[in-house]
């Protein structure tokens, strides 16, 4: 399978600190990709460090051939990865339907001075933007929000928001810090019907970091464990099952 | 453009194009009046252009002052330095710079000649001080906007000093002696006219998807760029166009005093744009322009009340009233800056939101009615 997403032996080093050793990853196109781990285990380090908020400290990491070291998180944004956040980042002072449209800023065509201007060149894109971020919103039956302030939402519509403003960007991969964390279990049960729903209706890989092993086992295809920054075990949800290391990690001795 | 909106523009032409023939009055009462309308469009200019950088975007700034200094001082030494140059290249004092309406009586509402050169000098004065005032504006934004909060607040409170004590040893811009500008022609229609593009291009970048950009850097920079928003970029786009509005306030300033003095640009000022900002509700251009006004008026009206020089006639029956009745309040009147910070408490006590702040908030609050 061609890999839309490499990570190659890549380290980050806090000071003394190892908090990713030596990371092989990849992900292939359309595919659901788990990544699990106690507590510290450095999940969430490895989602900064694909998204470009921390640099690795050896390593390369390619989207698609080409290589992402050094850019700036909105680039590699630009690139093709989208994330969600573990505690919920929405733009709290703004709309719902507002919070999905700063997302198309990406793809912008217009600029300050076509904001200033407003010609029909203008007016006809911001007109397309509006009814493209409604269809989205729409999809996760959040269209009648879209002049709610996001932060009244209910916390698990908060979450589905971030997962559209996302979907936004038109990513190729999209990263899930922990979707399902805070949820009851027929949320969850809706969570993962939608993860599968999305990964198919937008024909995109999705990362999936979760705590939940009924959602991790469920929908992906692949797990990658980590354990204080090293991968202990890969494969597919019935091997990871069973796989002696990864039930030390969890369970200890 | 919507019938509206041209109805609106064709009215505030008319208006502006009223304002030019509108001149300061000899009368001292009305020329009392005129002065303070000309430094509320002056502090509006100053709120609303520090707005798109402290309420839309975010990033607290206080060096406001130091931008309308070089703003101030360019506009001055064009005036008495530079200007001549230009009308030369233009054909002399005689040239095109003296052109006369004399010939249009048409343009010429309400018979009074229109100074065109005068316009057209502080114009020109007016761009270039903005211009130098956004140069600044980008050379300190550059490197301090990686800065955040506290820090960027000090930076800027250190720029605005740097300004302040540059402009004190340099005897090309009078140092401490203070700078006298050549031409007092700031008028209604300048002050007006800057304010209202001021208002526009705030706006105007605002309320577009590319403008959303600014609001989530001020909401979350870290989720703004995972959504692919260059937040430097925006932060400095804010810092310059807000730099530029406060170089033209500056020029306009000078050619309304006649008069600069390093002390008048000092840390104070800079507060002063600020606490309008934070009255008015950060990130709301109404009510900023509302504040503006408001603080430029209320420590005059607390003047009239203490003084009986300029004062309307129905103030000055108040006077009398409390000097026959409550002689303890005219003590408190005459130190009016003492009234002034109180009102400024209870007004923050009791809208700590800011004037019109939360008028996101009550739309939400339609919004959710009006969906249920």
């Amino acid at each position: 399978m061609a890999s839309l997403l490499n990570v190659d032996r890549c380290t980050i080093r806090f000071g003394g600190l190892t908090a990713v050793s030596n990371l092989n990853m990849s992900i292939g196109n359309r595919e659901l990709v788990g990544l699990i781990g106690p507590n510290g285990a450095g999940k969430t380090t490895v989602f900064n460090m694909i998204t470009g908020v921390y640099q690795p400290t050896e390593g390369d990491i390619f989207l698609n051939g080409a290589r992402l070291n050094g850019l700036k998180p909105f680039h590699i944004t630009a690139k093709g990865i989208a994330r969600t956040f573990q505690n919920i980042r929405l733009f709290v002072s703004l709309t719902v339907l507002d919070n999905v449209r700063a997302a198309f800023n990406l793809h912008l065509e217009h600029g300050p001075l076509h904001a200033l201007t407003r010609g029909p060149k203008f007016n006809r894109e911001e007109a397309a933007i509006i009814e493209q971020a409604m269809d989205l919103l729409k999809i996760f039956n959040l269209d009648r929000f879209r002049d709610v302030m996001c932060k009244s939402l209910p916390y698990g519509d908060q979450r589905r928001l971030e997962i559209v403003r996302a979907l936004a960007t038109r990513p190729r991969l999209l990263l899930l810090d922990e979707p399902a964390a805070g949820m009851n279990p027929t949320e969850k049960g809706a969570l993962m019907t939608l993860i599968e729903f999305i990964q198919e209706k937008f024909d995109i890989s999705v990362l999936l970091v979760e705590h939940d092993m009924r959602v991790v086992m469920g929908i992906c295809k692949r797990i990658y464990v980590l354990d204080y920054g090293i991968t202990i075990a890969e494969g597919p949800p019935d091997e990871i099952r069973r796989d002696p290391k990864v039930i030390q990690a969890y369970l200890g001795e | 453009m919507s019938r509206a909106r041209t109805i609106l523009a064709v009215f505030v032409t008319f208006l502006l194009l009223f304002a030019l023939t509108v001149e300061r009055p000899f009368s001292s009462h009305l020329a009392y009046y005129y002065d303070i309308l000309i430094n509320i469009g002056i502090n509006i200019i100053l709120a609303v252009s520090l707005n798109l950088v402290n309420g839309y975007t975010g990033q607290f700034s206080l060096g406001h002052a130091g931008f309308m200094a070089v703003g101030a001082y360019a506009a001055g030494s064009w005036a008495d330095h530079l200007s001549g140059g230009l009308i030369n290249f233009l054909g002399g004092p005689n040239g095109v710079l003296t052109l006369s309406l004399k010939p249009f009586p048409m343009l010429q509402p309400f018979g009074i000649p229109i100074a065109l050169a005068d316009n057209f000098e502080l114009l020109v004065a007016t761009l270039f001080g903005g211009l130098l005032a956004a140069v600044a504006g980008l050379a300190v934004g550059i490197p301090s906007l990686r800065l955040r909060g506290d820090y960027l607040a000090i930076v800027t409170l250190g720029f605005g000093e740097i300004i302040r004590t540059l402009i004190l040893n340099i005897d090309f811009l009078g140092a401490a002696r203070g700078m006298s500008v050549t031409g007092t022609y700031t008028n209604v229609f300048w002050t007006f006219g800057f304010a209202a593009l001021a208002i526009y291009i705030v706006l105007g970048l605002v309320n577009s998807t590319y403008g959303r950009g600014f609001l989530t850097v001020r909401d979350d920079e870290v989720a703004a760029e995972a959504m692919g928003i260059n937040t430097t970029k925006y932060k400095v786009i804010a810092f310059v166009v807000g730099a530029f509005f406060a170089g033209t306030a500056g020029s306009l300033f000078a050619h309304y005093t006649g008069y600069l003095t390093p002390e008048g640009f000092n840390f104070f000022k800079s507060v002063d744009v600020v606490v309008m900002v934070i009255l008015g509700g950060m990130g709301s251009t109404a009510g900023v322009i509302l504040a503006a006004i408001l603080l430029t008026i209320l420590p005059e009206l607390l003047r009239a009340l203490a003084h009986t020089d300029f004062v309307p006639a129905f103030q000055r029956g108040l006077e009398g009233i409390i000097k026959i009745h409550l002689p303890p309040l005219q003590g408190l009147l005459e130190n009016r800056l003492i009234l002034y910070s109180l009102l400024l408490i209870i007004l923050m006590l009791t809208r700590p939101q800011g004037l019109f702040g939360d008028l996101a908030g009550s739309r939400k609050r339609v919004a959710t009615s009006a969906s249920k």
